[in-house]
């Protein structure tokens, strides 16, 4: 019997303990024998996870904490003193009737827009180059070089310049569009009103589209020279290629990189706060510098950090429909 | 598949998760709060660059470690984080021991209770509260309250205008008047050139000469229990007529909406603008090529004429010096203020920033070097006012600088500004102000 079960034991890491006799060994021993063949590898992740709970959680505990808290200036000095506030901060963040209320609704709308836009535009362009530079040929490791770059520059510096650019009385833009081309009667004020909307869809389709670029052109490695073969043979045309072959072997790649875009520009803080300083005109305020200025501007933590609680759990339950939905439509394909 | 699903949670968590894990950085110099013969100092950005103020002032450390044998660990922090910064050691209790702040920010920064009360006794210890100016002690804290820190160099603000440009114009004098001001901006305003020079998108510019119309209307931003009266006929009239320069009255070129970063002052040097609103701008205009000479400097206008204390034409501007009370060493602390504030440092450095010294012996000891001097001393002893010193005053000037700044866009694009936006504006930044 002792033999057989030997035999059939499972190799050392699964359940190593079964072969032996229940009360031949103390159970603390086997519980300590059990780590060691089966826990060891968690023992070593133990390190990584406590710093991941240190760095990570932690932080975003007390930020919670802060957003159920009035901690205005009256309290930054001892913030623990500062009184409850209940669900105060987040009804007069949710409350559209009222200014504040109002204006997260009107930031949150115009991040909306300003994401689609951007993360629509990017992929786009990141897809239409890394399926132009598929084939081989001469300079194209040079030009793939240059679309990175933006992506490679630091932020602060190229949004700088961007806005340096964009500037009324003697930027790029301006002299291009106005005095050389002569498409605008005037120039135009490209920081201030309506039109910084599309500064800042523009700024950041340029320093996030490289990253499309770079995550297509590796999946599109992994799609068979072959495939295209025999449809050209089946006479596909260069459409039907791209819509039939690449885009659903590039569907998994597109489900990360679409996710990931989407939250870095939601969320991206960089490049409206060089761009626009800490009070960015109403058409672009997006949300992370409005948080900012909520909080850190106007000394009110509390109130700062229910909307960042807020963000999170739409982002939150955007990534899970989105991943749900996506997974569930590539499971039925 | 299953590998790319847990991958994208991963990357999404990760993102997400830096959200609300935000904060501001603490960081504390070498030797911070620690060892008992050394102090931190923060000090604000006053001269062309963060490392112009290290060749000023490290001389005057050498010389306070000479005197006393303590060591000053000296960082010069730009505008732009100095209030983040403080604020973050503020809250941790991880700082430096003495800190320049904006004037303005006293009486929120009091609110916190960061700083170190300047009581009798600790007045004491810097050499008492008699020796600084009463103008400038007005700006350290909300009134009935103990200072929170005591005045270090004093601004105020002046009318510079360019001289060749009046002489061609075939004006005689600089306007004493607002209406003298559009009158002779509409004749300075030709081709490129324009008759004012303003910081459109700055929030502090705006604010400051705001808030000086504001109260030459006899109104008021505040009301005597710190609650916001933003709305009033007279603020409402103020914003309107600041922004108007450029909006109806055309003298201001409206690519200054989008200025707020100094171009203003770069844009007088250069001769693009004929005049500029500006505290103590010598030093600046001079490191922008603009010879002493080819500049004047007159009051700022009030619609009577004669600026008085009733009828200010500057608000008290300047930087104060204030120790942590977490400072584990603030006898040493004190020590420092006591130098900073002394007749002999207060001379040298306010000599070498083009400031005013707050210290009446100082004052009095140097002679002012030129007509700017001249004109800003006499605007600050006789016709500036603090800004109001109540603990929302940060928040007041965010947002109603940002108004401000929103009005400009609208004037900027050819959309007029009445009245009636105006105090849709303002109301709206009233709003924000919360209860």
């Amino acid at each position: 019997m002792t033999v057989s079960l030997r035999r059939d034991a499972p190799p050392a890491g699964q359940d190593a303990g079964r072969g032996r006799g229940p009360s031949s060994q103390p159970c603390s021993v086997r519980i300590l024998n059990q780590i060691r063949k089966g826990g060891l590898p968690y023992l070593f992740l133990l390190p990584a996870l406590l710093l991941e709970l240190l760095i990570h959680f932690v932080p975003m505990f007390f930020g919670i904490l802060i957003s159920f808290k009035q901690l205005t200036l009256f309290f930054i000095r001892n913030w623990q003193g500062a009184p409850w506030a209940g669900l105060g901060n987040y009804r007069i963040a949710v409350d559209v009737n009222g200014a504040i209320g109002s204006a997260l609704l009107h930031s949150f709308l115009v991040t909306c827009g300003f994401t689609v836009l951007a993360v629509g535009f990017s992929w786009l362009f990141g897809t239409v180059a890394a399926i132009l530079t598929q084939d081989s040929f001469r300079g194209r490791a040079a030009l793939r070089t240059i679309f990175l770059t933006p992506f490679a520059l630091p932020v602060y510096a190229s949004v700088i310049i961007w806005s340096f650019m964009f500037q009324y009385n003697n930027g790029l833009v301006n002299d291009l569009l106005h005095n050389v081309l002569g498409i605008t009667s005037k120039p135009s004020f490209w920081l201030l009103g309506h039109n910084s909307f599309f500064a800042l869809v523009i700024i950041s389709v340029w320093r996030n589209w490289p990253f499309a670029f770079l995550c297509v052109m590796a999946g599109l490695q992994g799609i068979p020279r072959e495939l295209y073969e025999a449809s050209a043979i089946d006479g596909a045309g260069i459409w039907q290629q791209i819509r039939r072959i690449t885009m659903p072997s590039l569907r998994a790649v597109n489900q990360v990189l679409v996710l990931v875009l989407f939250l870095w520009t939601f969320n991206d803080f960089t490049t409206p706060y060089v761009l626009f300083g800490a009070s960015a005109p109403s058409p672009a305020d997006v949300i992370s510098v409005h948080i900012y200025q909520a909080s850190f501007i106007t000394w009110n933590f509390g109130e700062g950090s229910a909307m960042s609680v807020l963000m999170l759990i739409f982002l939150l339950l955007v990534t899970a429909v989105y991943l749900t939905v996506t997974s569930r439509r590539r499971k039925n394909a | 598949m299953r590998m790319i699903r847990v991958s994208a949670i991963a990357a999404a968590a990760t993102t997400l998760l830096t959200l609300t894990a935000c904060g501001g950085g603490t960081s504390t110099g070498p030797g911070g709060n620690s060892s008992s013969n050394s102090i931190t100092y923060w000090a604000s950005n006053q001269g062309a660059s963060l490392q112009a103020d290290y060749s000023v002032l490290n001389p005057e450390l050498a010389k306070f470690k000479q005197q006393t044998g303590i060591t000053v660990h000296l960082q010069v922090i730009g505008w732009a984080d100095l209030l983040n910064r403080i604020l973050a050691a503020t809250t941790t209790g991880q700082g430096p021991d003495v800190v320049n702040i904006g004037n303005t920010w006293s009486a929120s920064l009091q609110a916190t209770g960061a700083f170190l009360p300047f009581t009798g006794s600790t007045f004491n210890q810097v050499g008492g509260e008699s020796k600084f100016l009463t103008s400038a002690l007005g700006s350290t804290g909300a009134a009935g309250k103990p200072p929170t820190a005591v005045p270090l160099y004093s601004l105020a603000y002046a009318l510079y205008y360019n001289k060749a440009m009046f002489k061609a114009a075939g004006i005689a004098s600089p306007p004493a008047t607002w209406s003298e001001l559009v009158a002779d901006g509409k004749r300075l305003t030709h081709g490129s050139q324009y008759g004012l020079a303003v910081e459109g998108a700055s929030i502090p510019e705006n604010i400051h000469n705001v808030f000086i119309l504001s109260k030459q209307n006899g109104a008021s931003f505040f009301d005597s229990a710190g609650n916001p009266t933003f709305t009033t006929a007279g603020n409402v009239a103020a914003v309107q007529q600041w922004v108007n320069f450029m909006g109806a009255d055309h003298i201001v070129n409206p690519g200054d909406a989008q200025y707020d970063q100094n171009q203003s002052l770069s844009d007088f040097a250069k001769g693009k603008a004929a005049m500029l609103l500006w505290q103590a701008a010598g030093t600046a205009l001079k490191a922008d090529g603009m010879a002493s000479g080819a500049y004047g400097v007159a009051p700022v206008p009030v619609e009577s004429g004669t600026p008085s204390s009733s009828n200010p034409d500057s608000m008290v501007a300047g930087i104060n010096l204030a120790v942590f009370k977490d400072s584990k060493n603030q006898a040493a602390a004190l020590k420092f203020v006591k130098f900073m504030t002394s007749q002999a440092e207060s001379a040298k450095l306010n000599g070498e920033y083009g400031s005013i010294p707050p210290v009446t012996s100082a004052l009095t000891a140097t002679p002012a070097a030129n007509q700017e001097q001249t004109v800003l001393r006499n605007v600050l002893s006789s016709s500036a006012v603090a800004l109001p010193q109540v603990p929302k005053e940060s928040q007041f000037e965010t947002v109603v600088g940002t108004a401000v700044k929103n009005l400009f866009a609208d004037a900027a694009s050819g959309k007029p500004v009445s009245a009636a936006t105006v105090k849709q504006q303002l109301s709206s930044a009233q709003q924000q102000m919360g209860s």
